[in-house]
């Protein structure tokens, strides 16, 4: 593969930030004219060549639709689908490819969870456990599921420093649970929630777990069979791969047991106008053409950042993130949210008497891009006791002069404002 | 986008109504209010408004929270639309989205020259694409409470 340069320096367990950000022509290009300091890859990464390229090739060379033709071209291209399942299926550590079925993202892949396990198997007065810093993805599926079996939602609360209690958790878990749904690392926290000890004690009670992983796949290594959890979601936009696909991880005897989702072509075995009968996951659950180019586009991802070596990019992002959140902290009249001990690559603040938007237009006029609102988690809002707040999010190609450039838009905003 | 731009959105005028906005409070007795909400950005603004018996709006106020912008603008409003008939506030708001959006010309504007004059500080916006909704949140709303609804969202 063509990263050749990051391979040489994972090798020698150094890692090469000049060199990495040469990969990602977003952070080239625009850099000519003006400076680009991109803390925005919480709500979408920027990609590098390898996967724009492996994209651009499979469309030239070999496109077509899968699981269809009898001919080159559309066995090419199921090659490279079904290739990309078992991509995803290595990288997860999945027990087999058939626990790997390829979504529209992680909002897709929970509205599965939520579709047809949920409905299947939740009755009136069933619960499901979420916790309070969940993205509205990961409440909003389990209300409308709520509104058509009668099934009831409970919320382990968050404390001043961003974690969850498992003595909480804990005593919440009734023989009336029957999921428990939960973030793995926080979009506006940056908190890693202690999801391994929450499976254990979920299973302990009889209930199945499934794990929001958008952010935290993205910031370290999963391994869905130490972990235990019945479910895994992730979406391929965050972790440098294209949008329009995601990943929901699932156990075989699960999904054998759950009805499909959505109806449509591939999935069936014979339909006539009675009844038709379903083929067996994954393919029961992919109704219609998939994202195909997207799923190979997020396998080339998966190659490129296992290359650089995730231990790498963790220990990189993890110093980058010591040395924000000291920088930030310089700044008066500034607090941070989030202040957990197992915290990844999210830095939320405000800055007093300054609204994020405004400070995010000032940021944006010295090349800086963060997000500012509500991060589609507003119940954490609340109970934050604000109605926003600005969000600094780190991804493997950010560097010091990137945080520099942000500390410093935020004397400039200060200087405008007041 | 310059630095130029920055100081034209921030102007002391705009900066001032952010610190110190006018009219900010409930209406108890208000005959219609309504809230704006921006669901992009969560921003929520509520505004109150009273009619005279000759359908004039007599007094206005709003409450909530926001960027600096959507703050100054609401309290612009308010200065403006007091004394109004519910047709020359829907008109004005109106001229007040062309102004920001850039879309105005300077000649459609005579009927309002007072109203305008004052709310041109806001026009900085227009270099600004993504927060003319801030600049046009309490509009939408105090449209939404004189045609008597209940809220209005910017989207
Ligand atoms: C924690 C979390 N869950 C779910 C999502 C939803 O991801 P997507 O919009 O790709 O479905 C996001 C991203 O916005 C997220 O941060």
């Amino acid at each position: 593969m063509n990263v050749a340069v990051a391979k040489v320096e994972s090798d020698s367990t150094t890692f090469n930030i000049e060199a990495i950000r040469r990969e990602f022509p977003i952070l080239n290009e625009a850099s000519e004219k003006n400076s680009v300091h991109f803390l925005d890859s919480g709500a979408s990464a920027q990609k590098p060549d390898y996967v724009l390229k492996k994209m651009d090739e499979m469309y030239r060379t070999g496109y077509a639709n899968v699981h269809r033709g009898a001919y080159t071209l559309s066995q090419l291209a199921t090659d490279a689908y079904e290739g990309a399942r078992k991509t995803v299926a290595t990288f997860l550590n999945a027990e087999s490819v058939d626990e790997i079925i390829f979504t529209r993202s992680a909002t897709g892949a929970i509205n599965l969870v939520a579709g047809s396990f949920g409905r299947a198997f939740l009755e009136k007065g069933d619960e499901i456990i979420i916790s309070e810093m969940e993205h509205h993805a990961n409440i909003v599926p389990w209300q409308l599921l709520g509104e058509a079996t009668g099934s009831k939602l409970k919320v382990v609360p968050v404390d001043q420093d961003g974690n969850i209690s498992i003595d909480t958790f804990q005593s919440m878990l009734t023989n009336k649970t029957k999921l428990v749904a939960v973030t793995h690392m926080s979009n506006v926290l940056g908190t890693i929630v202690p999801v391994r000890q929450i499976v254990e004690l979920a299973h302990a009670n009889g209930t199945a777990v499934m794990i929001d992983g958008a952010q935290g796949v993205v910031h370290s290594k999963v391994d869905v069979q130490e972990l235990g959890a019945d479910f895994y979601v992730f979406t391929g936009h965050k972790l440098y791969g294209p949008s329009g696909v995601g990943v929901l991880y699932g156990k075989k005897e699960l999904l054998n047991k759950m009805p499909p989702y959505e109806g449509g072509g591939d999935m069936i075995e014979i339909v006539t106008f009675e009844k038709s009968t379903y083929r067996d996951a994954p393919t029961k659950f992919e109704a219609g053409t998939p994202p195909i180019v997207e799923s190979v586009g997020l396998a080339a991802a998966i190659e490129y950042i296992e290359n650089i070596g995730q231990d790498n990019i963790e220990i990189h992002e993890d110093n980058l993130l010591k040395f924000a959140t000291s920088e930030l902290q310089k700044i008066p009249g500034l607090s941070i949210f989030g202040l957990s001990e197992r915290k990844a690559g999210i830095i939320s603040f405000n800055v007093e008497g300054i609204h994020s938007h405004d400070l995010s237009t000032i940021l944006d006029s010295r090349g800086v891009s963060i997000r500012a609102g509500h991060h589609c988690a507003q119940p954490l809002m609340k109970k934050m006791g604000v109605e926003a707040t600005a969000r600094a999010s780190l991804g493997l190609y950010n560097n010091k002069e990137d945080i520099v450039a942000l500390a410093e838009g935020i004397k400039f905003a200060k200087e405008i404002l007041t | 986008m310059s630095v130029d731009d920055l100081r034209e959105l921030y102007q002391e005028v705009i900066l001032d109504h952010n610190k110190n906005p006018r009219n900010y409070g409930e209406l108890s007795d208000a005959s219609y209010t309504a809230d704006g909400n921006n669901p992009l950005c969560g921003d929520r603004l509520t505004v109150y408004l009273k009619l005279d018996d000759n359908e004039l709006v007599n007094e206005v106020a709003f409450t909530g929270k926001g960027c600096a912008i959507s703050i100054a603008s609401a309290s612009m409003m308010t200065t403006v639309v007091k004394g109004k008939t519910v047709k020359q506030v829907n008109d004005l708001f109106d001229k007040f989205h062309k102004l920001c959006t850039g879309e105005s010309d300077e000649a459609e504007l005579d009927e309002f020259e007072d109203e305008i004059a004052k709310l041109r500080v806001m026009s900085g916006v227009r270099q600004f694409p993504m927060r003319v909704k801030c600049a046009t949140l309490s509009w939408h709303a105090v449209e939404a409470a004189i045609n008597k609804k209940d809220t209005a969202t910017t989207e």
